[in-house]
């Protein structure tokens, strides 16, 4: 018997992936949901802002907007046959694949969309972390690691609808994961870990069921959505959804200008996030503003801070000006204040008073 | 065809099987029916107008996540010795049709899975067949996209015309079918109309506008297609009855004179003579009229399309349609039906993968290794050649992992809202409970909410993790009436029994001063409801529940004690501002 249980390094089932063009509804082409939108923009900017989590009914087209964004963005360079997709001019230390002793040092590289991977709600603890290759241990009983959903993920977007129904136990380790940008897989008599740095997309509807105070936190910006209830905003979506279905490539062509003007716009605004400079007074007025709320920790500041810088970059700016920190506030904080778990209201008009009472002052 | 007020009759179903049989592709159709002939003839008409070719299959009630989404077919690959791939449910039915089998039973996550591959590249079609036997509603992320629905249950087949190749006509004209801006806002403004918010319902129904406009051969979708539409996706999910239109001109009632009678064969309220005649007519009349036709009118003839189509309990007044059900049915979504798929897992032990275990790979291979050299010999004595290098692996050497996971825990609360109750202290037991419901929080336990005055009980909110609604609907309840005490216990007992079915533990807290005086039958009298309420206590300890009774009434008295005894549940006195000692009994309780 060949079974190798403590061989090293573990090689890994490489997945064929399908490189046939998606039909995407256009980033740009989506009507209303501004806060969604931005935030989601924001998080592609910098990612380190840490996730996004949407509140609010279904059918608000989240998962339109993620796919969309992700079609967008300017597509990534990767080691051509990476499960991990490792970007080629910075391989990460802890991929399995990239530094295996067989691997070659300039590797095939190729350009794929950002991923944009959904976490169905049943999903399990198997098909996230991957698990032993089932297929290769049992055809010739050698021991290989087939990468899970959040390989996959790697450098792009985890979309998990229904955050708030999610089993507790695959919460803690999708926080794990993305606080520490790497999927560490012990089980089965495996042993490896991997890269997964990925922008977690999380939304639910709170009246079906809370969310765990640890889990809000971990959020970046917290956006609620709803339903527009202005007839003309209701008739243009109903009217482009026609429209796209109708003649796929003819509406994506007609808004290629939109979409391309956007992707610079990001590409731009990545470029400037080396150089923008934050005053230190605004630094002191976040500050002062999260004292004010009680946010625990330093994360609200920090969101807040870095998605103010995100949004001062896309909006072509060298410096983070109040108005920036000022748009960004409520979605960065609202969802980090302590508040009593049966008191329903939303914490927006708290953050927003305190907002005004930081510019009487 | 599209008469609006029409009668769900068998050729209003066959128009409808007509519809999603053009073009299925992301579409799911509810089909609520016994198992009958009605239901028989549906699906196999159905079967006859779908596109030749198109992949038909058959999801049973209760799908693994193997079936769905394919894996290694153990037994085949064990047996062939090579890996055998099973191909899952919904790659093969991509592009084709998936029926539903019993979808009021599909755990939420089956349904969530399904749902999301309808906005893949080849979507399947759905067809949840909805036996009406479950307590609960489908799950509701399955709801949420239901396009068409046929009720059969009270039909009988009658002719099947399938037309065939007015289908094919249609699907080769669909593409080209456009929506004029007047009819989308006409649409658009139904839906906000009748209080259908989701952006989601409207896109359906400016979809099935369009399959309707194709089939009927129109060249754009006219007033009809979209007042069809309107009828078949947006009543059902109406939460509001449209307010008489504003009328912009003064609409003339009395001189709708003889047309009157046609066009009110079904008889909606009130809102009929609204109708322009004009616009109803439209498509006698020739079609380039109601382009022309104001938006007004084409508004208010798509509004009444939908309106006489309005579910029952919406005209009585009943408020909340639909939604306390869909909640609890989603309360469920996260937990997943099979018990011991998911959570820690404990130590592997022999056994066959399948019905919610896991193969324990490293244990079977452990236990193959031994074997391999005298297997070998074996297969070398039997078939006359050297075995190959590969592994031996036996079914006896099946090793299966188990998982195990903390059983989730519900505390229902039963609480007195009788007329005695609400004047002693119902104010304090409502203190009292929102403090339990912050200790739950903490432990992420769920909580029900079942209150009973006058002559019955009622669930106000079913279990749910949603504390907040919890909190929300204990604020409103009414105190008042009677004290059926019986009709409470057996409630809560029915409840509890049911949760415990599916594995979870349940703390039954009854908030009352114990003075039953409305019988199980609803008659009031002391003496045989006191009888009914103890009959209805042993019942409760019978089945083994545990419980807890908080006697709310002022001064000591007998009665609650009683009870209590008879329950077999621990007994508590609320004493005046000290709702802390309830909730330290109960957490002494649930620990």
């Amino acid at each position: 018997m060949n079974v190798a249980l403590l061989g090293k390094p573990l090689p890994v089932t490489r997945r064929r992936r399908a490189t046939a063009v998606r039909r995407v509804f256009p980033f740009t082409a989506m009507v209303g949901q501004r806060d969604m939108t931005q935030a989601l923009l924001l998080a592609a900017v910098d990612p380190r802002i840490g996730g996004v989590l949407v509140l609010g009914d279904r059918g608000t087209g989240k998962s339109t907007a993620i796919r969309a964004l992700a079609a967008l963005l300017p597509t990534i360079r990767v080691i051509a046959d990476c499960p991990y997709n490792c970007d080629p001019a910075a391989i990460s230390p802890n991929c399995p694949h990239c530094n295996a002793p067989g691997a070659t040092a300039s590797p095939r590289t190729r350009s794929i969309t950002v991923p944009a991977i959904d976490l169905p709600l049943g999903a399990t603890e198997d098909r996230v972390v991957g698990s032993l290759d089932l297929e290769r241990a049992l055809a010739d009983g050698s021991k290989h690691f087939e990468p899970g959903l959040l390989a996959r993920a790697h450098r792009g977007f985890l979309y998990i609808d229904e955050v708030n129904l999610l089993e507790d136990h695959l919460v803690d380790l999708l926080l794990d994961v993305a606080a520490s940008g790497e999927n560490l897989v012990e089980r089965e008599g495996l042993s490896i870990r991997h890269p997964a740095r990925f922008v977690l997309v999380g939304s639910g509807n709170p009246e079906e069921g809370d969310l765990r105070p640890q889990l809000l936190d971990r959020f970046g910006l917290a956006v609620e959505v709803t339903t527009t209830t202005d007839l003309q905003e209701r008739i243009e979506v109903l009217r482009r959804r026609e429209a796209f279905e109708a003649d796929p490539e003819g509406f994506t062509q007609a808004w290629s200008e939109p979409e391309t003007a956007l992707r610079r716009q990001i590409e731009e605004a990545r470029a400037l996030m080396r150089r923008v400079v934050t005053p230190d007074s605004l630094l002191q007025t976040v500050a002062r503003l999260c004292l004010a709320l009680g946010t625990d920790g330093l994360r609200g500041e920090l969101s807040l801070l870095r998605a103010a810088r995100a949004l001062a970059c896309l909006e072509g700016e060298h410096v983070v000006l109040p108005r920036h920190m000022r748009a960004i506030a409520v979605p960065a904080l609202r969802h980090r204040l302590r508040r009593n778990p049966l008191d329903e209201g939303s914490a927006t008009p708290r953050v927003e008073r305190a907002l005004a009472e930081l510019a009487e002052a | 065809m599209s008469q609006p007020g029409a009668v769900q009759d068998w050729d209003r179903a066959m128009l409808v099987a007509r519809l999603f049989a053009l073009q299925p592709a992301g579409l799911v159709l509810r089909i609520r029916a016994g198992v009958g002939p009605a239901r028989d003839a549906f699906l196999a008409a159905l079967h006859d107008m779908l596109p030749p070719g198109m992949p038909v299959l058959r999801c049973p009630a209760h799908p693994t996540d193997e079936a769905l989404l394919g894996g290694l077919d153990l037994p085949a690959t064990l047996a062939a010795g090579r890996p055998v791939q099973r191909q899952g449910l919904i790659a093969r039915a991509a592009g084709g049709v998936l029926l539903l089998a019993s979808a009021d039973r599909l755990p939420g996550d089956t349904a969530s899975l399904l749902c999301g591959k309808l906005d893949s590249e080849t979507p399947p079609g759905l067809v949840a067949l909805d036996e009406g036997e479950a307590d609960e509603d489908l799950p509701a992320v399955l709801l949420d996209r239901i396009a068409l629905r046929v009720d059969l249950d009270a039909l009988r087949p009658g002719r099947c015309d399938t037309g065939r190749d007015q289908l094919s006509l249609a699907r080769g004209r669909l593409p080209s079918v456009r929506t004029p801006a007047p009819i989308a806002d006409a649409l658009c403004s139904a839906a906000l109309s009748l209080g259908v918010m989701p952006m989601r319902a409207t896109m359906l129904a400016g979809r099935i506008a369009r399959m309707a406009a194709a089939l009927a051969g129109h060249a754009e979708v006219d007033a009809d297609d979209a007042a069809l539409a309107a009828a078949l996706v947006l009543s059902p999910r109406a939460t509001t009855v449209p307010l008489p239109a504003e009328a912009p001109a003064p609409p003339p009632p009395p001189e709708a004179g003889p047309e009157q009678g046609e066009q009110n064969e079904a008889g909606p309220p009130d809102r009929t003579h609204m109708r322009d005649p004009e616009a109803n007519n439209g498509h006698q009349a020739g079609r380039d009229e109601d382009q022309e036709a104001p938006p007004d009118d084409l508004r208010q003839t798509v509004l009444d399309a939908a309106a006489a189509m309005l579910p029952p309990h919406l005209l009585d007044g009943a408020a909340a349609p639909a939604r306390g059900s869909a909640s609890a049915a989603q309360g469920r979504a996260g937990a997943g039906a099979v018990l011991g798929t998911r959570g820690r897992p404990l130590t592997p032990r022999p056994g066959r993968p399948g019905q919610g275990s896991r193969l324990a790979l490293v244990e079977t291979l452990r236990h193959a290794a031994p074997w391999q050299k005298p297997r070998r010999e074996a297969v070398a004595r039997r078939t006359g050649e050297a075995a190959s290098g590969r592994l031996l692996v036996q079914v006896s050497d099946l090793h299966v992992t188990r998982y195990s996971r903390r059983p989730r825990s519900t505390a229902i609360f039963l609480v007195d809202a009788s007329g005695s109750a609400a004047m002693h202290r119902l104010a304090e037991a409502k203190g009292a409970i929102e403090l339990l419901l912050g200790e739950c929080y903490v432990r992420r336990d769920r909580v029900a909410l079942l209150a009973f005055r006058g002559t019955g009980t009622e669930l106000l909110l079913p279990p749910t993790g949603a504390l907040a609604r919890a909190r929300r609907s204990l604020a409103a309840l009414p105190g008042g009436g009677g004290t059926p005490v019986a009709s409470g216990l057996d409630a809560a007992v029915e409840l509890a029994c049911q949760l415990r079915r599916l594995g979870e533990t349940t703390l039954i807290v009854m908030l009352t001063d114990g003075r039953a005086n409305v019988a199980r039958d609803g008659t009031p009298g002391r003496a045989r409801a006191e009888q009914d309420a103890q009959a209805s206590a042993m019942r409760l300890r019978a089945a083994g529940l545990p419980a807890l009774l908080v006697d709310i009434s002022p001064r000591v008295q007998p009665h609650a004690q009683a009870l209590a005894t008879s329950m077999g549940a621990r007994y508590l006195r609320l004493l005046q501002g000290e709702p802390e000692r309830l909730s330290s009994a109960v957490r002494a309780l649930a620990a």
